[in-house]
């Protein structure tokens, strides 16, 4: 697999790192240490067409596939891993379950007015009592003639509390488990949705995380996503593109870790010399650089093969779990180069440290990727050698 | 209203640059290469006429290099400009100002013109003679280091302002014109994704010297690179300590006097 970039490719990351340097560098002190969510950055990236990269031209898309995302992702993530969120999200979720699943009224009422960024899609699965175990999905939904009645709540939606249509995998029929799950489209102006609870969280501040309150929501039975019971299908189905951004978002985070590692250590003298100069400081980036290009040919090769459209499970659960750790341990070992300033607020580091730690949470924890990739490596073994 | 803009492909501002060992060019492994920081202001205005024109106004880039230039090309082309000249020719290697300004003269004549934008400079050779002698050559008024540019209700002529030292100098001129561009002119806009998806599909013709009705390289006698050489190291800093400042000054004094003798 050639891992060498298309020309388009490097325009596509040329575009979002000048974005990125520029515009989303001038907000992203301000936006970090108020929590504010950068409306202005998320107009102009839909104007430069980034709310729509993957979607066909006829619905208003760029019509790129996955790794020219992963690229602008991990060059917004570069300055800024929480903008990177919504445009992640957006994407590799909303964009892509409507275009995939949604009937034709669908696409046409929701697509255009997503691709072009008038609205932001957002996607809520989690639940108080379910989130890695999607099974357990419990908000209720009944028929009420054209419409369905959603009861229940979801939470730490990012950017639930901004969205223009938020997809929603409730419960149609309890008693069939994971058959009874349905997925619907839902605008925050229907009757009966509010937003519950804001969250205030250790990272990723110019991103919003809230809780979504659905108290006899109305939703026309147009906006049912596929068929009814097939909110299993559509979760499990949409999963990997979600969790290919977030690889991309923890190379942007690790790459960053790595260059401020390295700029600070050559500045920085003690005992006499440059602590670049000391062999524990040079092993700290031999190990960020080796990892790092390992996360980056990980998550490229996911975003290939999903591009080509064959089965990709297994080799986007790897991206996510290797990209994710090694940006943890970039970010602990670069903070450590830091010495006690990388602790304050003065020095970035600081904040991708605390942006960081989510990548190993969500979009499927780190042990819910060892569970996929297990599951796959035995099966191919089961295959190879029968027992 | 038919705009050239004249493109070139250079190393990146933020690329340490290293001479080759021959000293005939510099070494390209791991440089990267962008549009001229002042061809992008070029780019833009021309775009920002053609929007002002409307009509069947077309911006077309003519830009000389290797093949690996058609990236830049494309970037341009990504940002919104119509078509591009790309004039690749293995025999050109470092061709001095005359030589480009006859071979894209050429270029021009044969495409029609009524405004042609530059950067004012290449920011990698430092040049800035290209555009002086297309005006000769094409016999066309030049105006240098524009910071503004408005053209008439009629498009007839154009109004200037040029930075000077001290102020704006504001010329009026006949078109059709070259402009070289400073910064401050506009704010570039970036490749949209949509831009670079309908770029793929923009005409770039590629010309040879031969395509373009040259025998040999135009001008190829009058001046030539002998070497590029790598800049000298800075001499040692030495620092004059001592336990009182007045004591340390007198030191200094002595050193400037008796061995830098400079003083």
């Amino acid at each position: 697999m050639c891992m060498k970039l298309t020309e388009e490719e490097r325009m596509i990351q040329k575009t979002a790192r000048d974005f990125a340097r520029k515009e989303i560098a001038a907000v992203v002190e301000e936006s970090n240490r108020n929590g504010v969510f950068q409306e202005e950055v998320y107009r102009k990236l839909s104007e430069l067409g980034f709310m729509g990269m993957t979607m066909p031209e006829e619905y208003g898309g760029a019509g790129f596939g996955n790794l020219c995302l992963v690229l602008a992702l991990e060059e917004i993530s570069r300055v800024c891993p929480s903008t990177a969120i919504a445009v992640s999200v957006h994407n590799s979720l909303a964009n892509h379950i409507i275009y995939k699943w949604g009937s034709d009224g669908l696409k046409k009422k929701y697509l255009p007015r997503m691709t072009s960024g008038e609205t932001i899609g957002v996607y809520a699965l989690t639940e108080p009592n379910a989130g890695s175990d999607v099974a357990a999905i419990r908000m209720s939904v009944v028929r009420d003639g054209d419409e369905y009645i959603l009861n229940g709540s979801k939470i730490l939606i990012s950017t639930g509390d901004k969205a223009g249509v938020i997809l929603v995998v409730a419960c149609t029929d309890p008693e069939k488990r994971t058959r009874g799950l349905t997925a619907f489209a839902v605008e925050p102006d229907f009757s009966g949705f509010s937003i519950g609870k804001v969250e205030h969280k250790m990272g990723m501040k110019a991103s919003t995380t809230v809780e979504l309150v659905f108290e006899d929501c109305r939703v026309p039975a147009s906006n049912v996503i596929g068929k009814e019971s097939q909110g299993m299908q559509i979760a499990l189905g949409s999963l990997d593109g979600g969790r290919i951004g977030i690889a991309a978002q923890s190379l942007g985070i690790a790459q960053t870790a790595l260059d401020e590692a390295v700029l600070f250590a050559r500045e920085r003298r003690q005992f006499g010399k440059r602590i670049v100069d000391f062999q524990a400081t040079r092993w700290k980036i031999a190990d960020m650089a080796t990892n790092l290009d390992a996360a980056r040919l990980l998550t490229y090769r996911a975003a290939r093969l999903r591009d080509a459209g064959g089965p990709c499970s297994k080799e986007v659960s790897m991206a996510k779990l290797f990209a994710s750790r090694i940006a943890n341990e970039a970010v602990y070992d670069a903070m450590q180069i830091h010495g006690g300033v990388g602790y304050t607020e003065e020095f970035k580091i600081e904040r991708f440290f605390r942006d960081a730690r989510v990548l190993e949470i969500y979009e499927g924890t780190s042990e819910i990727q060892r569970i996929v990739i297990s599951k796959k490596v035995l099966e191919e073994y089961e295959q190879m050698y029968p027992a | 209203m038919k705009i050239i803009v004249l493109l070139k492909r250079v190393p990146d501002s933020e690329t340490k640059i290293l001479i080759n060992q021959e000293g005939t060019g510099i070494r390209e492994d791991g440089v990267k290469f962008i549009i001229n920081t002042y061809d992008e202001y070029a780019i833009e205005e021309g775009l920002l006429m053609k929007e002002k024109a409307g009509g069947d106004s077309k911006v077309t880039v003519v830009c000389m290099g290797s093949d690996e230039a058609t990236e830049v090309i494309r970037t341009a082309l990504a940002m919104g400009a119509d078509d591009a000249v790309h004039i690749a020719d293995a025999t050109l290697s470092n061709p001095g100002p005359f030589t480009t300004a006859s071979i894209m003269a050429k270029v021009i004549g044969d495409e029609g013109f009524d405004i042609i934008f530059c950067g004012k400079q290449a920011i990698d050779d430092d040049m800035a003679q290209v555009h002086c002698i297309l005006a000769e050559m094409l016999d066309i008024p030049q105006v240098s280091v524009a910071t503004a540019f408005e053209l008439s209700d009629d498009a007839a002529k154009a109004t200037v302002s040029r930075r000077i030292e001290g102020g704006d100098e504001k010329v009026e001129t006949s078109l059709p014109v070259i402009v070289s561009c400073d910064k401050g002119l506009n704010d570039p806009r970036y490749a949209s994704l949509p831009g670079i998806m309908k770029a793929k599909k923009k005409e770039i013709k590629k010309k040879s010297l031969a395509d373009l009705g040259f025998s040999e390289v135009p001008g190829g006698g009058r001046s030539r690179v002998l070497k590029w050489l790598p800049l000298p190291k800075g001499g040692e800093c030495r620092i004059v300590e001592a336990e009182e400042t007045p004591d340390a000054v007198r030191e200094l004094v002595r050193l400037l006097r008796e061995e830098a003798k400079v003083i």
